[in-house]
């Protein structure tokens, strides 16, 4: 039936579409009626037919419009423009220097590959369009009069649909009708922000009284509302009904296209927006495109390139102008005239040569760079994903790239800016401690657990599959079955079996359920506050039994009672219960809707309402049936709930109305209930709220039901309680606080809870009447909370208030009032909504306050102590309070206890300039101290030889400044920072801040983060990385050169807005230290690579000029010109590019110093690019020269000449890589042979395939007759050899005489594991000067002053020695190694390894001592300790072989100053045996080392 | 990206199911290969004094003896060049040289003894040397037509543009077209050997097999199928410099039109400007009388083609070959110099090794 009406269907929208181009509808809002008035006169004159459809398009191109708009497209980069232009350029008769269609094949080639990929992407597109659009949903039809099945793409803007559950939203859809008594609809919109709790959207509220049989031919109402916008969180507008009635339209009424409807069996609305102008479509922006820095970097050689390409145009031209002159008049015979017969002057030949010459040097421009480059970044996305390491087990996610073009920016980050919560810490909140009314509860019980869950997770075990089931969440339909499955692996105590599979099960089923890990669940009660409660309640249960008013109980005791309810109803916890999945708990006391009206509120707060509603207090815990509700509800508002009286009896058995009315006592299905409590669920928006919510349970104080007008708590003794919920004043973080306004049953005032940070709720605590008891009770009451509060923000708490505060009626009306304009208003709605809730939230009681753990996450400190080993500034950027944050920062050593903080609270601008002045003074002044007492400090055991900052190192400071970082911390808070960041200030904030070690700005604003972040990267030119999970972090993400979002805990808009997606703050170091240093040292790599190949070959042609006449000649077949690049030399670059590792994984992790590699960008500087140009010009000349001088005089032809060259070119260029590849696998060595195999194949081909074709070289056989030349082979071996003799010889001295630090990492990789983990462990002791990327014996030398953090060993004072006694290990030594955790040790670290040394490896005894002379460190000094070093070592390999290169023997020498020699031999045959015979090499190096020392 | 999102959903739920001992859980973890873990194994070579001294010393050893192989080879090759371009007074040739017109009719001749003071015992290779003269012009290179050149009687008689100016003469078509045919080389070189007892015998010169067999027989054709050339290249006019017709250049059949080898070996154009090119083989008559024995000789060159005006060399070259070609010490001299060098450096590196290669605070693995 559907299906038959496609045609018109179709015809129809495109008429529409027609008709909207002739007519664009200006007004500034939407009108919408409904279709089915319009039915029958189709198009013309229904009024919604200026609207999209619900089909989608999110193609780019039709079939027609593919070729002109993807062409114009690419045009836009303008190395296609280049490239076009100059293959159009060989049009031209008189400049032209190629075939010119062959001229054309390379840009065409990259322009097709280019646009296959777009068109197959759009295909994609298109299929998924396609599926989309086809996917049914019932749409209501007059002529049938019932819902019928329609296509997703045949839903037109004032449709009727109907929805069922589990069914996705084909349109922005106002809700209408649900099946859901309370008029409710649940969606889920993990589709759109990733967000998995389910959220409540209201039918619209005319509509709320009628039942479920909603008829849309009834239905008469047109709806005004907003133009399309993205906004997801807004939407406004009213109904008119008929009769003239206006209802506002609010987002709670509006489902968006591409949610889920849950626990709603069914649902009726009409479609307001459709298609491509639903808030979901509007919100879908592609990918982000950035450019990488090294990326600018190349664009910068690029231009070069162009300027070395004209220079070479250039000179050619006026050398051809130069021998044009020389002939004069007299033309010689090879001198041909153009075309036409005419004869051309000097210089218009000239003229005319530079245009060829740039199209037969355009090769120097590498026209498939750009798209190899992406290639390569593709490749490396993919192996990113696939890596192991960065895939969470827990959550079955793995790191998402979703920018794939500055993978290799990851290489060179400097800054990185890091949000804690989430971030750093696991954003699973757990309620740790509390006080309430000025009273602590330790929660002692509770830390002890969460202390297991810590011990549970450090021991990792292997996740095997057990048994057992899981349930799909969208098959479960029928909830007995699944009831049973989830039973049998009820999450409650998994952790403690210990079974990692179970846990992990675990936690893929609390996925559907955030915030809801066991963890955060089980909360144990602190006793003391246990008796509390209950003692509470049952004198609560008491009173109410005997009508006593609720004030007479004790304040304290009331306090904990409000302070548990407080933490049970102020949020905005769904309540949904595990065995009916996502169903919604269903109870209902009585209806009351949120009060809208005035008149609502007079109707209902009239004395006579309220003397009947304390009447009615004691059966509002009554649970009733929903009969009742309506019975009630009929009574109170709409004379249609009439009509409402159907649809639940399908659901629950009827009951008799007078059955609702009767006081039930409140243990009535209490069992029941019972036995579900412990399984309901709640879906909270942010953990703390389930962190509470929970806590409350633990007292039994739990949250059983919440609907939009009422939440239901069980307490203990009283049962079930519901409060009318009159408003809920949702969290914004400029408040910092949220707060409902509740009608308390018992008492039946007006009360607001609230609750919030600390520092928001304590300014608005009523200040206490100093006079009354009760007064000075508060008085106490705050001040020791706030001792409390104090107290948990040291101990690294997130601490929240709760309040509360009693409206009298009259307060709460007037309030009222100016809240419902605020409500009603159209204009500035948000701001009057806010002013309206600041008005609310004063004078405050303060009920208590609590303290929240929010654990690091697995491997934070060390992921920090890495990242910062690597040279990172880590600035932290929380919205924390100052002492919460600080404590984070020490727990995850961020902040090093032993390192100075600076602190920044300023109240106003000036205090601020004061301070950062002095701060900036107190630094200057610390680091002349520092630089001077450096001598004796070394001198003093304190030198920390751990602690080594790269970034201060001098080597490294090159990209930023001469400030040095010292041993400082710098904390801010946001209103500081606010300061700090004006413009006056903030070049004075950068110059404090880069000197400190680490950064931590607390309480700050997503604003404040994106503008740290920006500020740094502007000012200091530095890379930036900022990461982050939460909402308050996306404006940050997008302001660093890369965003990483954490997919975490708190839904999906960091992750949208990131470059790239980590499970787990951890996997960053891998992230950056490994796939980063990758990519760049790959991409640099082959950069260079590229420009290097270019030039060499295009310089060939260039030499060649000198013997033509610079007439634009070239003796290498323009084919191979042509296709050199584009299939010859492509393959090994691509896979040299992708799969080169310099350095392993494991190394790269160990020695995280090796990352200022990237960092300093020193696999490609600028200096390399010349050099490599230089070595270009060299090789092209060699295998220029050399066929010239072994072909000079001679009858070769031009063509079987340059046939060679190109061999030769080939040969150089891949064997040029080969010496630049660090790692040879089977592909590497297969693409090789791939590419001469190729260039063979295709030549042979090539040169048999027509005799007559291919002019002008016309190369028949050529290859055929050279293969037969002995003198090709000759060639073919000496020229590679001489070419690349002088870069071969240099990386081997290079590697030898002053390897870089990331050589060093490769060498280290080659020994075996043990070896190199001894050496690892011990390199942090000395890795700084091994590891700096000088020359080592440049440091050797070095003089000492440097910064006070930099414990240089390198340069010991020789007063030292005389109690330093050499370490000496061999490999086998057994010493643990010494992780980072051992990094703060500090000055004793070396000489407390010796005794052990002693202890265990006796024969080290005979250390030897040096002498004790003071020898200050001088550069002749080093020289001559390097000449005796030398001899040593001369004696040393002798001893192992004469001839070391073809020895078995590994010998690994760590030098450290001469008191500290580590040296480290293998032997293969005595690896084993040394552990307990003293090693001969060693032996022989003690005796060259004293025999060195007594040449001293 | 609304299907993206969908799948993702897609995927969230895919919480698959296992029963007791059954499958695993169906996840998104990747798969641990060698190839996507990125832990394929591989040879790691570093650079280091010592790990590359090895080679060179290896290429050292090996280049020097090859070297030294090439040089004796290329020495043994016996080479005699006779300048007859006629730039001196005293030159024979200096009259003839004298007249740079390309039509000039009335032919020149000189003639130029010479002698060789060692026999040349196998064939003996004539070449004819020109210098100066840029063969590999970019316009002149491309003055061709390998369609016309190879037969094709369309092309004949409508010769391709980038035989342009060379390309209709008088509005005949100029067979073979282009610049390259139109400057072909026309001096004849004859040679005679000086009896002692005062006898000019004249030396029997080939003139085929000069060029390659492919270009002969594949590449180059007359036109038609009609034996008769003078038929075949009817309504067709001869190059502008050319004294004869096309087909008029060999009384040989099998040798003339485009099919004669002079004019196949001008063809191929040369690589640099100062080139030779074969112009005839003596060849051996029997292994008892070496080809060329010492004595007189004398070179009868019909002098046409002019050179002066573009400060051209003409040359004559007698030469042996041996199996790396003509003579060439280049090669020789160049394995040797590299082989030399390579070996230094490696003792450099020795050096290097066994002063700084323990020395520097790098862990310095051998093997």
């Amino acid at each position: 039936m559907a299906r038959e009406s496609e045609e018109p269907g179709m015809a129809k929208t495109s008429k529409v579409k027609r008709q909207r181009k002739k007519k664009p509808k200006e007004n500034k809002t939407r009108t919408v009626h409904a279709n089915l008035l319009y039915d029958n006169a189709k198009g013309e004159e229904n009024p919604n037919r200026n609207y999209a459809n619900n089909k989608i398009k999110t193609t780019k191109y039709t079939v027609l419009s593919f070729l002109p708009k993807n062409l114009f497209e690419q045009f836009h980069r303008f190395a296609n423009v280049y490239f076009v232009f100059i293959a159009l350029l060989n049009f031209v008769p008189v400049v032209n220097a190629f075939q010119p269609e062959l001229a054309l094949a390379p840009v065409v080639f990259i322009l097709s590959v280019t646009a296959i990929k777009d068109l197959w992407e759009d295909y994609r597109r298109h299929r998924s369009d396609q599926e989309i659009n086809h996917m049914d949903c019932l749409v209501y039809n007059r002529a049938e009069r019932r819902y019928v099945e329609r296509y997703w793409k045949e839903v037109r803007v004032g449709d009727f649909i109907r929805l069922r559950c589990n069914e996705i939203l084909p349109a922005d859809v106002l809700l209408l009708s649900s099946s859901d008594p309370d008029r409710l609809c649940h969606i889920e919109t993990a589709t759109l922000d990733g967000e998995t709790n389910l959220k409540q959207r209201q039918v619209v509220r005319s509509f709320f009284d009628l039942d479920c049989d909603f008829d849309p031919l009834k239905y008469n109402g047109i709806i005004e509302c907003e133009k399309p916008n993205n906004d997801l969180n807004r939407f406004r507008g009213y109904i008119i009904h008929r009769s003239g009635q206006r209802d506002a339209l609010y987002k709670e009424n509006l489902l968006l296209r591409g949610c889920t409807i849950r626990n709603t069996e069914e649902a009726v609305g009409i479609v307001i927006y459709a298609g491509h102008e639903t808030k979901a479509m509007l919100n879908n922006n592609g990918p982000r495109y950035k450019r990488s820095k090294l990326e600018r970097q190349m664009n910068v050689d690029v231009f070069w390139c162009v300027i070395i390409l004209l220079v070479m145009c250039l000179f050619a031209a006026v050398g051809h102008g130069l021998w044009m002159f020389q002939y004069g008049d007299k033309r010689p015979v090879f001198d041909v005239l153009s075309p036409e017969g005419t004869d051309l002057s000097p210089i218009m030949s000239a003229i005319y040569l530079f245009l060829t010459m740039i199209i037969v040097f355009q090769v120097l421009i590498p026209i498939s760079l750009f798209v190899s480059i992406e290639i390569v970044k593709i490749c490396q996305v993919y192996f990113i994903h696939q890596d192991m390491d960065l895939y969470d087990e827990e959550t079955d996610s793995h790191l998402q790239c979703r920018a794939l073009n500055i993978t290799e920016d990851l290489g060179q980050m400097q800054y990185i800016f890091s949000d804690k919560t989430g971030t750093l810490t696991e954003n699973k909140m757990v309620f740790r401690r509390c006080t309430v009314a000025g009273v602590e509860y330790s929660h002692d019980a509770n830390a002890r657990r969460l202390a297991m869950y810590q011990e549970m997770d450090s021991e990792e075990e292997d996740c095997t599959s057990h048994g057992g089931t899981l349930p799909r969440r969208d098959s479960v339909t029928s909830h007995q079955s699944a009831r049973v499955v989830l039973r049998s692996q009820s999450t409650k105590s998994h952790r403690r079996t210990g079974s990692r599979a179970e846990a992990k099960r675990a936690s893929i089923l609390s996925k559907h359920t955030a915030f809801s890990s066991p963890m955060e669940k089980d909360i144990t009660p602190d006793p003391q506050l246990l008796d509390k409660v209950n003692e509470c309640s049952s004198q609560m249960d008491f009173m109410r039994f005997h009508n006593q008013p609720m004030s007479q109980l004790p304040s304290d005791l009331a306090d904990i009672i409000d302070f548990f309810i407080a933490l049970t109803i102020c949020n905005t916890v769904v309540v949904s219960s595990p065995n009916q999945p996502r169903q919604k708990v269903r109870m209902r006391f009585e209806l009351k809707s949120p009060v809208k009206t005035i008149e609502d509120f007079i109707k209902r707060f009239t004395p006579s309402r309220l003397t009947s509603g304390s009447n009615s207090s004691s059966s509002s815990s009554l649970i009733t049936n929903r009969s009742s509700n309506r019975g009630c509800s009929s009574l109170l508002s709409s004379p249609s709930a009439e009509s409402t009286l159907t649809k639940l009896d399908e659901e629950q058995p009827p009951r008799g109305l007078e059955h609702s009315f009767g006081p039930v006592p409140p243990c009535y299905n209490g069992k029941a209930w019972n036995l579900e409590d412990g399984e309901l669920r709640y879906e909270a928006e942010s953990p703390d709220e389930a962190a509470l919510v929970y806590a409350a349970r633990a007292y039994k104080c739990s949250l059983v039901g919440r609907l939009p007008d009422q939440v239901t708590v069980e307490l203990p003794h009283l049962g079930k309680l519901s409060f009318e919920l009159l408003h809920t004043l949702g969290f914004d973080s400029t408040r910092k606080r949220m707060s409902v306004v509740v009608r308390h049953p018992l008492t039946d005032q007006i009360t607001v809870y609230t609750k919030g940070a600390d520092s928001a709720i304590m300014d608005l605590i009523k200040p206490p009447d100093t006079g009354s008891s009760k007064g000075k009770r508060q008085k106490k009451i705050v001040s020791r909370t706030q001792n409390y509060l104090n107290l948990y923000a040291a101990d690294g708490l997130r601490t929240l208030c709760i309040a509360k505060k009693i409206l009298s009626k009259e307060q709460y009306a007037c309030w009222l009032q100016h809240h419902l304009q605020a409500e009603t208003a159209i204009q500035g709605r948000e701001e009057l909504l806010f002013d309206s809730a600041l008005r609310l939230e004063t004078n405050l009681q303060l009920l208590g306050a609590t303290g929240i753990e929010d654990r690091l996450q697995d491997g934070v400190p060390e992921t920090i102590a890495s990242l910062r080993k690597a040279g990172l500034q880590i600035w932290v950027l929380t919205g924390d309070k100052q002492e919460t944050a600080v404590n984070i920062a020490y727990a995850c050593k961020l902040l090093d206890p032993e390192e100075e903080i600076l602190t920044l609270n300023a109240d106003s601008q000036e205090a601020c300039a004061l301070l950062l002045e002095e701060s900036l003074h107190y630094i200057q002044a610390k680091f002349l101290c520092s630089s001077t007492d450096q001598a004796a400090k070394a001198f003093h055991s304190n030198f920390a030889p751990f602690e080594i900052y790269p970034s201060s190192s001098p080597s490294s400071s090159s990209h930023t400044t001469p400030f040095t970082v010292l041993r400082l911390g710098l904390v801010i808070d946001g209103r500081t920072l606010a300061y700090a960041l004006d413009k006056s200030l903030e070049d004075k904030f950068l110059a404090v801040a880069r000197s400190c070690r680490s950064v931590l700005c607390c309480r700050s604003t997503p604003l404040q983060k994106s503008m740290v972040v920006k500020l740094v990267r502007n000012k200091l030119k530095v890379m930036t990385l900022a990461i982050g999970d939460g909402a308050n972090d996306v404006s940050m993400i997008q302001v660093a050169d890369v965003g990483v979002g954490i997919s975490g805990q708190e839904g999906m808009q960091a992750v949208m807005a990131s470059d790239f997606a980590l499970p787990r703050f951890r996997y960053l170091q891998k992230l950056l230290l490994v796939h980063g240093h990758w990519c760049y040292s790959r991409l640099a790599n082959m950069i260079l690579y590229f420009f290097y190949k270019n030039a060499m070959f295009v310089a060939l042609i260039f030499w060649y000029q000198f013997y033509c006449g610079f007439s634009g000649s070239a003796m290498i077949d323009q084919w191979y010109l042509i296709f050199f690049n584009l299939m010859f030399s492509a393959f090994p670059q691509l896979i040299t590019g992708t799969l080169d590792k310099d350095v392993s994984a494991e190394t790269l992790q160990q020695l995280p110093q090796l990352y200022v590699n990237g960092q300093n960008s020193e696999e490609y500087k600028p200096y390399m690019f010349w050099m490599n140009m230089i070595d270009a010009f060299y090789q092209s000349l060699v295998c220029f020269f050399i066929p010239y001088f072994a072909y000079a005089d001679s009858d070769v032809d031009l063509f079987t000449w340059g046939t060679p060259i190109t061999t030769l070119a080939l040969l150089t260029i891949l064997v040029h890589l080969g010496i630049e590849t660090k790692t040879w696998t089977w592909m590497n060595w297969l693409s090789i042979a791939f590419s001469t195999a190729l260039f063979f194949t295709v030549a042979l081909c090539y040169n048999a395939s027509c005799p007559t074709c291919y002019t002008p070289s016309n190369p028949y056989w050529t290859m055929q007759r050279l293969l037969q030349d002995p003198l090709f082979y000759l060639l073919c071996v000496i020229t590679p050899v001489a070419a690349l003799l002088p870069r071969y010889f240099y990386r081997a001295c290079q590697g030898t005489l002053f390897p870089s630090p990331v050589q060093v990492g490769r060498q280290l990789d080659k020994l075996p594991t043990e070896t190199r983990r001894n050496i690892l462990s011990l390199s942090r002791v000395k890795a700084g000067s091994a590891l700096s990327p000088k020359p080592p014996f440049l440091s050797l030398s070095k003089p000492s002053p440097k910064g006070c953090n930099k414990k240089d060993q390198r340069s010991f004072p020789s007063s030292e020695t005389s109690q330093g006694p050499a370490l000496q290990t061999d490999e086998q030594g057994q010493r643990s190694p010494l992780g980072p955790a051992d990094s703060n040790k500090g000055p004793l670290d070396l000489y407390t390894i010796v005794p052990t040394e002693k202890d265990t490896l006796p024969y080290t005894k005979d250390t030897p001592k040096l002498p004790g002379e003071p020898r200050p460190p001088s550069t002749k000094d080093s020289e001559c300790l390097g000449k005796t070093l030398e001899a040593s070592d001369v004696s040393l390999s002798g001893w192992i072989t004469s001839t070391p290169l073809l020895s078995q023997t590994g010998s690994v020498q760590l030098n450290l100053p001469p008191a500290q020699c580590v040296k480290y031999t293998r032997n293969s045959d005595q690896r084993l045996k040394s552990d307990h015979s003293v090693h001969p090499a060693q032996r022989t190096e003690q005796g060259a080392e004293q025999s060195l020392h007594t040449t001293l | 990206m609304m299907a993206s999102s969908y799948n993702a959903k897609d995927e969230d739920g895919h919480i698959t199911v296992s029963g007791p001992g059954g499958g695993t859980l169906r996840s998104k973890k990747p798969e641990n290969t060698a190839f996507k873990q990125q832990r394929l194994p591989a040879w790691q070579p570093i650079l280091t004094a010592g790990t590359v001294l090895p080679a060179f010393f290896i290429i050292g050893l090996l280049f020097i003896p090859i070297g030294i192989g090439l040089f004796v080879t290329s020495n043994n090759i016996k080479e005699f060049e006779v300048d007859y371009t006629g730039v001196d007074m005293s030159s024979p040739c200096f009259n003839c040289s004298q007249n740079f017109s390309w039509n000039s009719t009335r032919p020149c001749t000189c003639t130029i003894p010479f002698y060789l003071d060692q026999p040349y015992e196998s064939n003996v290779y004539v070449y004819y040397g020109l210098s100066n003269f840029y063969q590999n012009h970019r316009r002149y290179v491309k003055s061709r037509d390998d369609s016309q050149l190879n037969g094709d009687v369309n092309s004949l008689m409508s010769p391709s543009k980038e035989c342009e100016p060379y390309a209709f003469h008088e509005n005949k078509p100029i067979a073979p077209c282009g610049a390259i045919a139109n400057s072909m080389f026309n001096d004849t070189l004859e040679l005679f050997y000086n009896d002692p007892n005062g006898t000019r015998i004249p030396i029997p010169l080939n003139t085929t097999g000069i060029a390659w067999w492919t270009d002969k027989h594949v590449k180059f054709g007359n036109p038609g199928g009609n034996p008769n050339l003078t038929a075949a290249f009817q309504g067709t006019t001869k190059p502008v410099n050319w004294r004869r017709p096309v087909y008029e250049l060999d009384a040989d059949p099998g040798n003339n039109g485009f099919i004669n080898e002079d004019f196949i070996v001008w063809m191929r154009t040369a690589a640099l400007p100062t080139f030779r090119k074969l112009y005839r083989i003596i060849n051996k008559k029997s292994s008892m009388v070496p080809t060329l024995p010492r004595g007189n000789y004398t070179l009868e060159v019909v002098y046409n083609y002019p050179v002066r005006s573009f400060e051209g060399r003409k040359r004559v070259i007698l030469s042996t070959i041996s199996w790396m070609g003509g003579k060439n010490p280049f090669l020789g001299i160049a394995y040797i110099t590299v082989g030399s060098v390579c070996f230094f450096l490696g003792v450099v590196l020795l050096i290097v090794h066994h002063k700084c290669g323990n020395r520097n605070n790098s862990a310095d693995i051998s093997n």
